[in-house]
């Protein structure tokens, strides 16, 4: 376990230092002096300009800034907006309570969903009810989210006025209105997930119920219902969890055209906000933290991935 | 017993070809792709409109006889402006992807064959990459680059390279393992035609699945981008701008928002159909 832990880290590491000059590269693409920007209704005055330069340290080498970049990034520095006049890592640190809670719905829905959906596709395989498991999850995955999005404040909110169509309450305040503007853009991104847990929970139960111990154990008169959950759906629910936790990193992707459209103020909301203000320090932080999310995702799916799974234990 | 011998002496390009026709999902997709890709090639001659005429007269009118999806906010025919929206979205669909395929195949390839650190090099970049969710990663590119149709294509081709990147490196590594691939390099063959000649070839089936799926997921990327502002600059049609404009009068006037979301639903729907049914059609293992 100790030497899998050090062998994985030794390839976090390379990818994350990887990861840092590309997210720093990603500021040399910006059309434009940044100076110029900032400088705003002062950009004629030479000496702003200059002051700026010296500031951003855009004056020096490329490799003199990356590292300073680096060096900030490290002690948690991830810059300063340009609009907002906020640190960029405390802006980010605010928005990402209202996108987690966003994500944690939708990510239950996605689960209650497509699990149950997969096992119930593989148990009646090539079943009329299985094909219109698989029609209904390649509809979802088709689907794209901010139009599902608009389709649904059309139906529920202008036709229907269930719910209301934008805004948002935290979860402390009034945890009922909170749910009442939360639960369509859940609905939305949970689809979603629901379609590829389905997916891959069907493929790996049809593997499961194809092995060797599944045979055993209906030779030996154990009850079907019983093979299907306590023999197959274990063995098949492996690679489900650690699949499950590197979707629920992609939420916080699918979150950026949800929120924007059920204005809500979240990780997503601040991505939009930033690129339409121009304000690019923002943009690169959240592509940084997302990175960053994504990658500690995908080091405990590993470690998941060995805690359920006997066979690696010895590993 | 006869079709079992029919079977074998049929070539597997055949084969496969012939289990595709069967899959009717399949065909589905392929007989809808055709309508969009005519749709879009014949837009100026089937439109029934010019998708950039305003008229203050008949602004935000229901679907009827003479505007079958209605009319926007700016009394432009909406059908027109679908049709050639499907220029906007098929194209960057196509395109990105044939970028991300053409960075990431020979990439991938150079890091199966070469191995050591050439390979830990490319497949730690791909790594990185991969650890940047696709969309937030194409909305970053896309805003660095500035608001663009090609701007959002390359955002686009670049976020889905390390894809192409992966499936070209494990299929370089399987085929290096392989006899055919040994018995060329103990006849002398140098690296490179081994990689075109004996591994290409047998990449090819799954890069054919793995575009037909990235193009529906670009074409989604598209309409993304662009409902951002980030893609298709207006007044020229793109189904992502106009479902973005079509927000604002969601109580008004709804068609705005049914159609063009409509179109990009039906024809990312037919892309993967057309993909899972090709990877029925090639995939070896299957018997039927």
């Amino acid at each position: 376990m100790a030497a899998f832990l050090l062998r994985r880290l030794g390839q976090v590491i390379p990818t994350l230092l990887i990861l840092s000059v590309l997210v720093f590269a990603l500021q040399q693409l910006m059309p434009g002096d940044p100076a110029l920007i900032l400088a705003g209704e002062e950009r004629g005055d030479p000496e702003v300009l200059a002051q700026i330069r010296s500031e951003l340290l855009l004056d020096r080498p490329l490799v003199e800034q990356y590292l300073h970049w680096l060096w900030r990034v490290l002690h948690g520095d991830f810059g300063f907006s340009w609009r907002i006049r906020l640190p960029v890592a405390e802006l980010i640190l605010s928005k990402l309570p209202v996108t987690f809670q966003l994500a944690s719905m939708s990510f239950v829905i996605g689960v209650a969903l497509g699990v149950p959906l997969g096992v119930l596709s593989a148990v009646w395989k090539d079943r009329p009810s299985d094909w219109v498991i698989n029609g209904v999850a390649l509809f979802g995955i088709s689907m794209p989210n901010f139009w599902l999005g608009i389709m649904m404040i059309l139906l529920f909110s202008v036709q229907l006025g269930w719910l209301p169509p934008s805004g948002y309450v935290p979860l402390w305040e009034d945890p009922v209105q909170s749910l009442a503007t939360t639960i369509m853009p859940a609905f939305v991104l949970g689809t979603g997930v629901a379609s590829i847990l389905m997916r891959h929970t069907r493929a790996a139960m049809l593997s499961a119920l194809s092995q060797d111990y599944v045979r055993t154990a209906r030779a030996k008169g154990v009850a079907e219902r019983r093979v299907v959950f306590r023999h197959a759906l274990r063995n098949a629910l492996i690679p489900v969890v650690t699949l499950g936790t590197v979707e629920f990193g992609k939420l916080l992707a699918g979150a950026v055209l949800t929120e924007q459209i059920f204005t809500i103020p979240g990780f997503g909301k601040l991505v939009v906000d930033a690129v339409f203000n121009r304000d690019y320090p923002v943009v690169q932080g959240v592509v940084l933290a997302t990175a960053l999310i994504f990658v500690t995702l995908s080091l405990i799916a590993d470690l998941l991935y060995m805690a359920i799974n006997p066979r690696m234990r010895q590993a | 017993m006869s079709t079992a011998l029919a079977e074998a002496g049929e070539s597997p390009g055949r084969r496969a070809l012939r289990r595709f026709m069967r899959h009717r999902l399949a065909m589905f997709g392929l007989i809808v792709v055709t309508i969009f890709v005519m749709a879009a090639v014949l837009a100026p001659w089937i439109a029934s409109h010019d998708p950039l005429e305003t008229s203050w007269s008949r602004l935000r009118q229901a679907p009827s006889w003479t505007h079958p999806f209605g009319t926007d906010e700016n009394g432009r025919d909406v059908l027109s402006r679908v049709l050639f929206g499907a220029r906007a979205s098929l194209m960057a669909g196509v395109v990105a992807v044939l970028g991300a395929a053409l960075i990431g195949v020979p990439v991938g390839l150079v890091a199966g064959l070469a191995k050591g650190w050439v390979d830990a090099v490319i497949s730690r970049i791909s790594d990185a990459m991969l650890s940047i969710p696709f969309l937030i990663l194409a909305i970053a590119l896309a805003a660095f680059l500035g608001p663009a149709l090609e701007n959002a294509m390359l955002a686009i081709a670049i976020s889905i390279s390390p894809v192409f990147v992966r499936l070209a490196r494990g299929m370089a590594l399987e085929a290096t393992g392989t006899d055919w691939v040994e018995a060329a390099r103990a006849l002398g063959n140098p690296p490179w035609r081994i990689a075109v000649l004996h591994v290409l070839p047998n990449i090819l089936p799954p890069l054919l699945v793995q575009g037909t799926l990235a193009i529906a997921e670009a074409i989604i990327a598209e309409a993304s981008l662009s409902f951002l502002g980030l893609g298709q600059q207006p007044p020229a049609p793109s189904w992502g701008s106009m479902l973005n404009s079509a927000q604002r009068f969601i109580e008004a006037a709804p068609w705005l928002a049914i159609f063009p979301g409509l179109a990009i639903f039906v024809v990312v729907l037919a892309f993967n159909l057309l993909g899972d049914g090709l990877r029925d059609a090639l995939d070896p293992r299957e018997s039927r």
